[in-house]
């Protein structure tokens, strides 16, 4: 699984990083950084969710 | 186990808890009834990108077809829920009885229309794609001067939007500090003031007595005696949950579909998103909440429990959570604040605009807000829900910078 995130559409609301702080991170630049771009399985439900949760619809699954 | 799994509003809450059900495994069948035509879109951007003209509607759609189609849904749009027998366990759609096994009510809310303007004065609302586009099409036209009644936060977004597009704006609130309701005095002035900054007239303490005339030529008469003239009206003063298919259901009505912690209803019916109202087990307090993410997580929340037993079944307890696109200015507000609760800013500063506040009550974190400070309400909203004490959160607050 491969996070890619649409930085036209983040908005960096640090949404994704509450989800999953260990994936996403919202620097003091305010911006999104992905800090691993290829979880393991076991993290696949919470990416899920920050798909869903995202207002902004910025990121995808690449399976 | 459940056969079938009926959902009735198509949109943000809707659409969600049936990714959540066929996520989960669910294989029965899934019906999805929407009054409106259009494909399922996300709201936000209509008082932000589309109406600014920046995006098209189609990119609002809140699941792309291609996504759409794998779930198997018997979406129907279009169609609408006009009436309920919990007891028989009929849904009526369009007047015609069905059956339904487990029932999802997600019917969200419509604009408060103003007392007075329902006639054929043309005020516009903002709830729907067509109202947005309705909006969008006016400030197309050209018009050049607009009032925008109830500076909520629908409300201060039209504005920000009209005055990007070269509109001259006039934002008319009732209450004597726009924004209090939700922020506080303190930081309610502080958003105001970036209306002002923007050139937005302000006008606050005053309410309007009638608006009158035609598009392109209105006057809105204020109370205080003075007139404004606009080309374009639009009106936000709130919501009213969409409940009046349900009277004489046996589901119990007050201000929205009263639901149980688990956003349970009645034996095999459960509620979610705007029309939905719960007691919140973290603060005891009886809730609806009119926000995208408690959309999203309710519906999540109620689809699961349909499907669960009634010991499997867990409550509903999050930390509402909203933003508010204003000019460059992003908004952010976790839990919910009382209007007398001691307010710190804890990061940046107001003069700056650009800094988070907690709010304080009894000793207890309540809320924090954040304006272009999204890492800190994330952060901060991690500490309301593991219920931090007013000085746990200073201090962790202390460590920030
Ligand atoms: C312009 C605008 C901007 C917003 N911006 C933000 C923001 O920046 N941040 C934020 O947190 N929140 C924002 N919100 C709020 C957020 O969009 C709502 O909380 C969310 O849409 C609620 O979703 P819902 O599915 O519960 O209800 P709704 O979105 O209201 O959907 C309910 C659906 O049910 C349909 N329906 C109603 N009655 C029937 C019936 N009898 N039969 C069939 N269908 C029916 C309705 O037509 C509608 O399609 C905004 C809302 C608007 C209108
Ligand atoms: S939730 Fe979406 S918009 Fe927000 S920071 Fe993450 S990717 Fe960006």
């Amino acid at each position: 699984m491969r996070i890619v995130v649409d930085y036209d559409l983040c908005e960096s609301n640090a949404i994704c990083m509450a989800i999953a702080p260990d994936v996403f991170e919202v620097r003091d630049d305010d911006l999104l950084h992905v800090l691993n771009e290829a979880p393991g399985e076991d993290r696949r439900e919470k990416m899920e969710e920050a798909v869903q949760r995202c207002p902004k619809q910025a990121i995808a699954i690449e399976d | 186990m459940r056969d079938s799994v009926t959902i009735v509003g198509a949109s943000l809450a809707g659409l969600r808890s049936a990714e959540t059900l066929r996520r989960d495994g669910f294989g029965g069948r899934i019906s999805l009834i929407g009054d409106e035509p259009h494909q399922p879109y996300d709201r936000p951007p209509l008082s932000k990108q589309v109406l600014a003209g920046d995006w098209e509607p189609e990119r609002a759609l809140l699941t792309p077809a291609e996504k759409l189609e794998p779930l198997g849904l018997d979406l129907r749009l279009g169609v609408r829920a006009t009436g309920l027998d919990v007891a028989a366990r009929e849904l009526e759609v369009d007047g015609v009885a069905e059956p339904f096994d487990g029932l999802l009510i997600a019917t969200g809310a419509r604009c408060r229309t103003l007392p007075g303007t329902g006639g054929p004065v043309a005020v516009h609302t903002l709830r729907t794609l067509d109202d947005c586009l309705a909006i969008r099409a006016a400030l197309d036209d050209g018009a050049r001067r607009m009032v925008v009644i109830g500076a909520g936060f629908i409300g201060a977004e039209v504005a920000s939007v009209a005055v990007g597009r070269g509109t001259s704006v006039t934002l008319v609130e009732a209450l004597p500090a726009p924004f209090a309701r939700v922020l506080g005095q303190e930081m309610g002035a502080v958003v105001a003031d970036v209306h002002v900054a923007n050139g937005v007239d302000l006008r606050c303490g005053v309410g309007v007595s009638s608006v009158a005339g035609e598009p392109g030529a209105m006057t809105v008469a204020m109370a205080d005696g003075s007139d404004v003239y606009a080309d374009l009206v639009v009106v936000g003063i709130g919501v009213v949950p969409n409940t009046e298919w349900l009277e004489g259901s046996g589901l119990t009505l007050d201000d929205g579909v009263v639901c149980d912690p688990t956003c349970l209803a009645a034996p095999n019916v459960v509620a979610a998103g705007d029309v939905a109202r719960w007691t919140d087990p973290r603060t005891g307090e009886s809730m609806r909440v009119e926000h995208w993410d408690n959309a999203v997580e309710q519906g999540r929340h109620a689809a699961r429990r349909l499907l669960a037993t009634d010991e499997e079944a867990e409550v509903f307890a999050p930390v509402p959570w909203f933003w508010s696109d204003q000019y460059d200015r992003k908004i952010q507000l976790a839990g919910r604040p009382h209007p007398d609760d001691e307010v710190r800013v804890v990061d940046g500063s107001t003069d700056e605009r650009r800094f988070a506040a907690f709010y304080g009550r009894r000793g207890q974190l309540t809320a924090v807000l954040g304006m272009n400070r999204p890492r800190q309400v994330m952060q901060g909203r991690g500490l309301l829900e593991q219920g931090v004490g007013w000085d746990d959160a200073l201090a962790v607050a202390a460590g920030w910078d």
